[in-house]
């Protein structure tokens, strides 16, 4: 017994010895998510797929429990010089991190390490929202998705219909049929900070109505918030009109269910919810749900423009080695990589970032059988119209996180006080704007690039 | 005369505290300091810089009336789940210590919840709570929509006490218990032989002898009710629904390491501890005179 174990250990020792100066040629970067559950693994076997192509560098992959952890601990790391080489940085830090100067900016990183990027190559929408207003790229997007609408196909045929509500009018009396027809809940939804994304910031994307001035802020730090001035107020007029009748439920993880939960479960008829669901949805399902998805309604009239990317993008943090940063860039290489666009998305739900990636998607066929069918339509919808010069990339604000807990309030308000809506959404928009001169005052000096 | 070990060199104490100085230092000083610094300036989250901007944080949050519920609702936070953990806690070890049965169970068994960390409870809570899916849910049930803490702000706050009330329960119960131990026998069975039953001991006797216990689990359930409650909040409630559980310290937590506003964070830290060492102040100077050491 005594001798196996020793005889193990010696095993080990040797194998050690022999592996140690194999691995010390090796150059080890770390690599910081946010990701938790399966999009974690399936970042971590991105990360094996990239160990095993090739020799020379080693990426150590890391989640960190949830985006703001990850944030809070690169930052934290950062400043005790003990940064990542890669982070990951969710759109809400977007701007943060843009005006720190602790990043070695993308398009320069792959420059300088040889390696030709195509930028053009992104989706226009995909490349507004992380590139600066010059079009510059910092970062490289990573896991992105945009909302779609998720509906029950058997459901909405119990009311005489085939497809989904194109227009918000449509769906009202879809949600009215549906309760009429003895749904409990036509339209599963919450109004927790989560949520301002589908519902607040999509809504007005889609509908080409800025959030903000300054072109969302692009255009500079002093951008003041107006989604209080616009077809939001009407909006979420409606959506607490449908609240009130019964036909859109909360479902919430405080309720003891999400509304993800109650989609998949059959419970609730219509959500809205990112792509990034997509594959969730189709998992977890109950046998026999016939589900399909939609892009997100318009109001009638309205033309529609191409939705915001959610997600996150990577940044190569300053203060590395050059051989770090030559691991970094082949990294980046590697995971732009069609192949791995298409392996990407069949694990996950989220989309490809690229054209070439969308093209080699389409010609394996990827979008034409289930359950994939249907994660097109994201792509169609972050495409619906060019990004322009006078478009909305995007949201670049500052303090993005606490704007959104600052309208999740005065929903919350509305919704369960029953607080006047144009009242409360003022003043969202008035602490929001506080938030905002903080920030500015905060990077005085310092210019938006 | 008493014989006292002292030492004479005041070089050697020095020596000896000074293990204990420098964790306090490390762990207390030092980021309180960096704090309160943080406090007067405004600090880009990732170290460009910060600018001295004096009571300017101060202000905006004194003169926001969002902020000042934030204190009331931690101070109503405050004063009932320390009533409810010391209360329960002193229930359960007044029975315990008359040696019902399995009193030796009970007494290893009641101190867990406090090892239990604060995102698995909240976990827990919030599933034993949920108005449609949990345990809770027979009540809605019976008398539909009478408890939903995911709608009703009240019932979030109820939510939250007994949550945060259920984990310091476990903590004052075994000071509640040592205390009672050692309360001699001979005085309760004296009572008990002049005819005083068990409630009458406990009001004339037991009661008076524990106000040592009782003011020193007062000071630290009040202190950690304000400061050990943002994980509870964080998991069960995220402050809402509508602010209603917007407590001072899941406010500074969510600023801070969320909103990466680490001077609006650090101001409401200094504000928050100024409030706990007021609080402190006003039980030493007016409850203590009602406590008998001896």
């Amino acid at each position: 017994m005594h001798a196996k174990f020793l005889g193990a250990a010696g095993m080990f020792a040797i194998a050690a010895m022999l592996a140690g100066p194999a691995m010390a040629d090796k150059t080890k970067i770390d690599f910081w998510f946010g990701n938790t559950g399966d999009i974690a693994k399936r970042v971590q076997e991105q990360c094996d797929r990239f160990n095993q192509s090739q020799s020379d560098y080693e990426v150590v992959c890391t989640s960190q429990g949830s985006y703001d952890a990850s944030l809070q601990n690169t930052i934290a790391a950062f400043r005790a010089g003990k940064q990542p080489t890669i982070a990951q940085v969710s759109d809400a830090g977007t701007l943060d991190i843009m005006l720190s100067g602790a990043f070695y900016p993308a398009n320069k990183l792959m420059k300088d390490m040889g390696y030709d990027v195509d930028w053009n190559d992104y989706f226009s929408g995909i490349k507004s929202y992380y590139a600066t207003s010059k079009g510059d790229m910092y970062s490289f997007p990573f896991n992105s998705s945009t909302p779609l609408l998720y509906w029950n196909k058997d459901a909405f045929a119990k009311i005489g219909k085939d497809q989904a509500p194109a227009t918000w009018e449509e769906a009202a009396e879809d949600f009215k049929a549906l309760k009429a027809a003895g749904y409990t809940c036509p339209l599963g939804f919450n109004i927790s900070r989560d949520e301002i994304w589908q519902y607040g910031e999509q809504f007005m994307a889609v509908h080409g109505e800025p959030i903000a001035t300054k072109r969302n802020g692009y255009d500079g730090l002093d951008a003041e918030l107006i989604f209080n001035k616009g077809k939001w107020v009407q909006y979420i007029k409606d959506l607490k009109g449908w609240y009130d009748n019964g036909e859109a439920v909360l479902k919430s993880k405080e309720t003891g269910q999400t509304f993800v939960e109650a989609f998949a479960a059959g419970d609730c008829q219509v959500i809205l919810t990112s792509v990034g669901d997509h594959g969730n949805v189709g998992r977890t399902a109950k046998p026999g749900l016939n589900w399909g998805v939609a892009m997100l309604p318009v109001y009638a009239g309205t033309e529609r423009k191409h939705s915001f990317v959610g997600g996150a993008s990577l940044w190569v943090l300053a203060g590395k080695s050059d051989a770090e940063y030559k691991g970094a860039a082949a990294f980046f290489n590697f995971i732009a990589k069609p192949e791995e666009a298409l392996t990407w998305s069949t694990v996950t739900g989220y989309i490809p970032v690229r054209n070439s990636g969308y093209d080699y998607l389409v010609k394996q066929g990827f979008y034409d059988k289930a359950p994939y069918a249907g994660r097109e339509l994201a792509i169609k919808s972050l495409t619906a119209s060019p990004a322009t010069a006078d478009s909305l990339p995007g949201i670049r604000l500052g303090g993005l996180l606490q704007i959104r807990q600052e309208m999740a309030n005065g929903l919350q308000a509305i919704f369960i006080n029953n607080a006047d809506v144009q009242t409360s959404l003022d003043e969202a928009a008035a602490r929001g704007n506080q938030i905002l001169r903080r920030f500015e005052q905060t990077y005085k000096g310092k210019q938006l690039p | 005369m008493e014989k006292r070990a002292t030492f004479s060199s005041t070089t050697i104490g020095l020596v000896f505290v000074a293990p204990m100085l420098l964790l306090i230092f490390v762990f207390f000083y030092w980021p309180s300091g960096q704090a309160l610094y943080w406090a007067f300036t405004l600090e880009q989250p990732w170290g460009g810089g910060n600018q001295w901007v004096g009571l300017q944080n101060f202000q905006q949050l004194l003169s926001d009336p969002v902020y000042w519920n934030s204190i009331t609702r931690s101070l109503v936070f405050g004063v009932a789940s320390t009533a409810i953990a010391m209360g329960v806690a002193l229930v359960l070890a007044l029975f315990t210590d008359r040696e019902l049965r399995f009193h030796r169970a009970y007494r290893s068994i009641f101190v867990w919840p406090y090892a239990i960390a604060a995102p698995a409870l909240g976990l827990a809570f919030r599933f034993i709570l949920a108005p449609e899916a949990g345990l809770l849910s027979v009540l809605n049930s019976i008398w539909p929509n009478i408890w939903n803490p995911a709608l009703d702000g009240k019932d979030a706050m109820i939510a939250i006490v007994i949550a945060f009330s259920w984990k310091y329960i476990g903590y004052n119960f075994i000071f509640f218990l040592s205390a009672l131990a050692s309360i001699p026998r001979s005085l309760i069975e004296a009572a008990a032989m002049d005819g005083a039953g068990p409630a009458r001991r406990v009001v004339d006797i037991q009661l008076p002898l524990l106000t040592p216990t009782l003011f020193f689990l007062l000071v630290i359930n009040i202190t950690e009710s304000f400061q050990d409650s943002f994980g509870i909040v964080d998991i069960m409630t995220q402050g809402g629904p509508a602010r209603a559980t917007e407590l001072m310290v899941y406010k500074i937590y969510f600023d801070g390491f969320k909103g990466l506003d680490y001077s609006g964070a650090a101001a409401q830290s200094i504000i928050l501890m100024g409030l706990v060492v007021l609080l402190t102040i006003v039980q030493f100077r007016f409850i203590e005179r009602r406590v008998h050491y001896k």
